[in-house]
């Protein structure tokens, strides 16, 4: 890339963001979470409604998390929250990588072998439906320890929405590549690589992203259940022991830890699959 | 006499993509309904000629290309392509090869490559050229095709012309015998059309590579092709023959030429008349 072609790129960057700026779109982001953070202010703290009364206030909860001092031992400034999110997102990560790595290839196979699938995706199908809290006793009693037994139970979602969503990429494949390819004489393997890999990419980053989703929502579980560190174990503890702003907490942290990982995952896909995000910002006339 | 056998031998050696289909027969066996697409058709294509297929929609035109291809198996005749049988009698489906490369009705060039990668993508597969040599010689073919900046582009950011232009580099940096093209234009605005019709043209002299071409307009069939054939409607066999007696090279001159007029009313009144057939055929079958 030359400099030229940099300076484009970045007044490109630059002109979006003033057109984001400009349109209605951060305004109404601000508005959307202004009304409900003031909704959760005045139904607990000022009009205290019933079944309300008892929820922790927004300020109550603000001031308890940005405390030097948390009168229930948690806030920005403890050591124990950093532990508790570094335990979760260590779980998630590993969880995550074991079922995109075992998941995509998978998923390919599925969609890429009409033999392999006929073994495979009936079994695959009756275990999908099967929530993730039904396994827990089954992974107790597999897997030693308190750490493994989590990470297998936040994997087993993932996995499934990742081994899918590449399955059904691969099928969404435009059939004249293939004949394309045959007719440019390429062989099976280099199908394989230059077709099917990057023509059901879009389809798995859609599942990265749903699956980095369910990540989350099955290790809650799985700590709930299990475990002494982390934030589903924040949370449950904090109900068990009545220390109501810190149920808050945790879901906060869960919300914007969450909402973070999920844009890295955009983001690399975004990085792997230029030539979408290229054709979308020309507006590719098709 | 045996000197002169000795020359035509020498000249056909040269000149390489002659077509014998003869006595082809197709049938599709949808849930036991035998439908005849291809009935007893037989066509001689001379090397390095424009050989124009026109017919109504659903006609089964498609259906002999791809038997050319290779796509699909024929019921029985056989398909020669320089006095080598690609399929008859033992083998009903021909190998894809790049000798007889399609450029495909919606266009399939791999959205996730670049222009270049793309066009380079047949001799790197089949390993008969390295890179940096491929890179060249795409190049060199791209400049000559009047496509020139948009190399390191990806396909979603060209126009649709250019697509196609790209797309037939693509076919033509294999130097098949033939080059298949179904209805390549379709989706083109008429203006567009146009001047593609000259691009495909001056590509073609620069190569003399035998052309296939199935269109379902009549001044397309015209302008381009050394002879139109005619098909009839389902089931597809030719019903007349034209030899286009307008000297290459062409240019859009030719429009306005009596001749072509001439020849244009001649095609004309058969064409219709199938239209007519397949219609009322088709009005049936709704």
């Amino acid at each position: 890339m030359n400099s030229e072609e940099k300076y484009l790129r970045f007044t490109n960057t630059a002109w979006k963001v003033l057109y984001w700026f400009a349109s209605p779109a951060p305004y109404l982001l601000i508005i959307g979470i202004g009304l409900f953070l003031g909704s959760w202010f005045l139904f607990v703290e000022v009009w205290r409604l019933p079944r309300f009364e008892k929820l922790p206030g927004l300020t109550t909860v603000i001031k308890e998390w940005l405390s030097p001092d948390p009168i229930y031992g948690l806030s920005i400034y403890t050591e124990d929250y950093y532990k508790h999110i570094w335990v979760s997102v260590r779980r998630v990560f590993f969880a995550f990588l074991l079922a995109t790595s075992i998941g995509v290839p998978l998923g390919l196979a599925i969609g890429w072998f009409p033999r392999f699938k006929d073994y495979v995706f009936p079994l695959f199908e009756l275990l999908r439906p099967i929530p993730i809290l039904a396994w827990v006793p089954i992974s107790l009693i597999v897997f030693k320890g308190s750490e493994t037994p989590i990470i297998f139970l936040t994997f087993l979602a993932a996995f499934f929405v990742t081994t899918l969503n590449a399955m059904l990429g691969v099928q969404s494949i435009d059939k004249s590549y293939f004949l394309a390819a045959d007719c440019l004489g390429a062989s099976k393997q280099q199908v394989f690589l230059h077709i099917v890999i990057p023509g059901a990419l879009p389809y798995i980053f859609t599942g990265l992203q749903i699956s980095i989703g369910v990540c989350w929502f099955s290790l809650v579980a799985a700590e709930m259940v299990s475990g002494e560190y982390g934030l589903g174990y924040v949370i449950n503890t904090a109900y068990s022991m009545i220390q109501y702003p810190t149920i808050a907490i945790g879901m906060i942290t869960l919300g914007l830890i969450g909402y973070s990982s999920s844009a890295i995952v955009r983001l690399i896909g975004r990085l792997l699959m230029q030539w979408r995000s290229r054709e979308l910002s020309v507006g590719g006339s098709r | 006499m045996i000197a002169n056998l000795a020359l035509q031998s020498i000249e056909n050696k040269q000149l390489k993509g002659a077509i014998s289909i003869r006595d082809v027969v197709k049938i599709y066996d949808p849930k036991g309904l035998a439908v005849m697409a291809v009935d007893h058709c037989s066509l001689e294509i001379k090397p390095g000629e424009i050989c124009m297929i026109v017919g109504p929609s659903g006609c089964g035109k498609t259906t002999l290309l791809n038997a050319i291809a290779g796509f699909h198996e024929i019921s029985s005749g056989e398909i020669l392509l320089d006095n080598k049988i690609l399929c008859g009698p033992g083998q009903l489906k021909a190998e894809p090869g790049p000798d007889r490369v399609v450029v495909f009705q919606n266009g399939a060039l791999f959205p996730w490559k670049t222009n270049i990668e793309n066009v380079i993508f047949g001799p790197v597969m089949q390993g008969i050229m390295s890179r940096p040599i491929a890179l060249e010689k795409a190049r060199q073919m791209m400049a000559d095709a009047g496509l020139i900046g948009i190399e390191d582009s990806y396909p979603g950011e060209i126009s649709s012309g250019m697509r196609r232009r790209v797309e037939i580099v693509r076919a033509l940096m294999n130097e098949p015998s033939v080059l298949l093209l179904d209805e390549p234009y379709r989706a083109l605005d008429s203006l567009t059309k146009s001047v593609m019709h000259e691009a495909l043209l001056q590509i073609y002299y620069k190569n003399k590579t035998t052309i296939f071409f199935i269109t379902h307009d009549i001044d397309e069939a015209i302008f381009l092709g050394h002879k139109v054939i005619v098909m009839t409607t389902r089931p597809c066999k030719p019903k007349k023959i034209i030899e286009v007696d307008i000297p290459h090279p062409r240019d859009y001159s030719v429009l306005t030429s009596r001749r072509y007029r001439e020849l244009i009313e001649e095609t004309i009144d058969s064409v219709h008349e199938e239209a007519e057939k397949a219609f009322v055929a088709g009005e049936k079958e709704g």
